[in-house]
């Protein structure tokens, strides 16, 4: 993962696409969230979602194990060239997470994020506090999910 | 089956506890959010966090469950666009006991569908300690009792 010193604002990473099976919605929904329209065909068809369709604690679920696979990917990239590896902070949470258009069964969702804001923290000035837009398309092109994450990121010569 | 009347704005109740055990943390962990944190005792000691703790989607994923179990599982719920604002405050931690304090701040009718309205619902998970691990803002469409859009003649 890069240091606070490396993010520039618009700076953007594809973290892959995942496909939700029938299957899986059932799953997730059945444990999470077992609403009648994430967990049946037809339920799903007669609910606003016009089928079978992912909780949204899914969709965001499934966002968080893409940012999760590309961070590793880039730190063992980053590993291998012989770099320092920054280890970020926990977030702190989110705003405006938005579900826009249903992920339905047999969708395929492209994840990206963006950073969106940067600032140095005043009160721990080893952490930069970043603000990273959060997107998933479906394969129509469709903005289906999206949210402002908000993350603590370390800067590379902090002090000690 | 509870309606959008049933939601006025106030206080709605405290639910729970749902027990979390350290398989479940592991299990979720495994699949969405595999962070050394969130798997393995030894690397989570030396993490901010301090020790194992869950996910924050799970602790999420948790609480649409209790309020699937409290009362959207009863209500003509719609589903939900989206969550205004989200706070993780405290990590959840293996066995902990979770309670989740619900109220309604704003209730109104749907501009765009009169027959639905939306119901934003803030929600607080607390463990056993009653510290406040994570707040969540969040509006849910739910249906009209029927015949309410038409109004109040009769």
């Amino acid at each position: 993962m890069p240091f606070f010193e490396d993010i520039e604002i618009g700076q953007r990473r594809e973290l892959g696409s995942f496909t939700f099976t029938a299957d899986d919605i059932k799953r997730f929904a059945r444990q999470f969230d077992p609403q009648r329209f994430h967990l049946s065909e037809e339920e799903g068809r007669n609910s606003l979602f016009g089928g079978l369709a992912a909780s949204g604690w899914h969709v965001a679920s499934v966002c968080m194990k893409m940012i999760v696979a590309e961070g590793q990917r880039a730190a063992r990239e980053a590993a291998a060239r012989g770099e320092r590896i920054a280890i970020w902070g926990p977030s702190p949470g989110f705003r405006e997470l938005r579900w826009s258009v249903p992920v339905l069964a047999g969708d395929t969702i492209s994840f990206a994020s963006e950073i969106e804001t940067r600032r140095t923290s005043d009160s721990r000035p080893e952490w930069g506090i970043v603000q990273i837009r959060n997107r998933g398309t479906n394969q129509r092109g469709e903005l289906v999910f999206s949210f402002l994450g908000v993350a603590f990121v370390p800067r590379r010569n902090a002090p000690a | 089956m509870l309606t959008f009347e049933d939601f006025p704005v106030g206080r709605l109740g405290t639910f729970g506890p749902r027990h979390v055990t350290r398989d479940e943390i592991l299990a979720f962990a495994a699949e969405f959010d595999p962070q050394p944190m969130h798997l393995d005792d030894e690397a989570a000691r030396t993490t901010m966090l301090r020790g194992l703790s869950g996910s924050g989607w799970h602790l999420c994923s948790l609480m649409m469950r209790m309020m699937f179990d409290a009362f959207i599982g009863q209500a003509a719920s719609l589903g939900s666009p989206g969550v205004n604002e989200l706070k993780w405050l405290a990590p959840l931690r293996p066995g902990d006991d979770l309670t989740l304090d619900v109220e309604v701040t704003e209730a109104r009718v749907s501009n765009s569908r009169p027959e639905n309205g939306i119901v934003t619902f803030r929600a607080v998970a607390r463990n056993a300690q009653g510290e406040a691990l994570c707040e969540m803002i969040s509006p849910i469409l739910i249906r009209r009792r029927q015949g309410a859009q038409v109004g109040t003649q009769g």
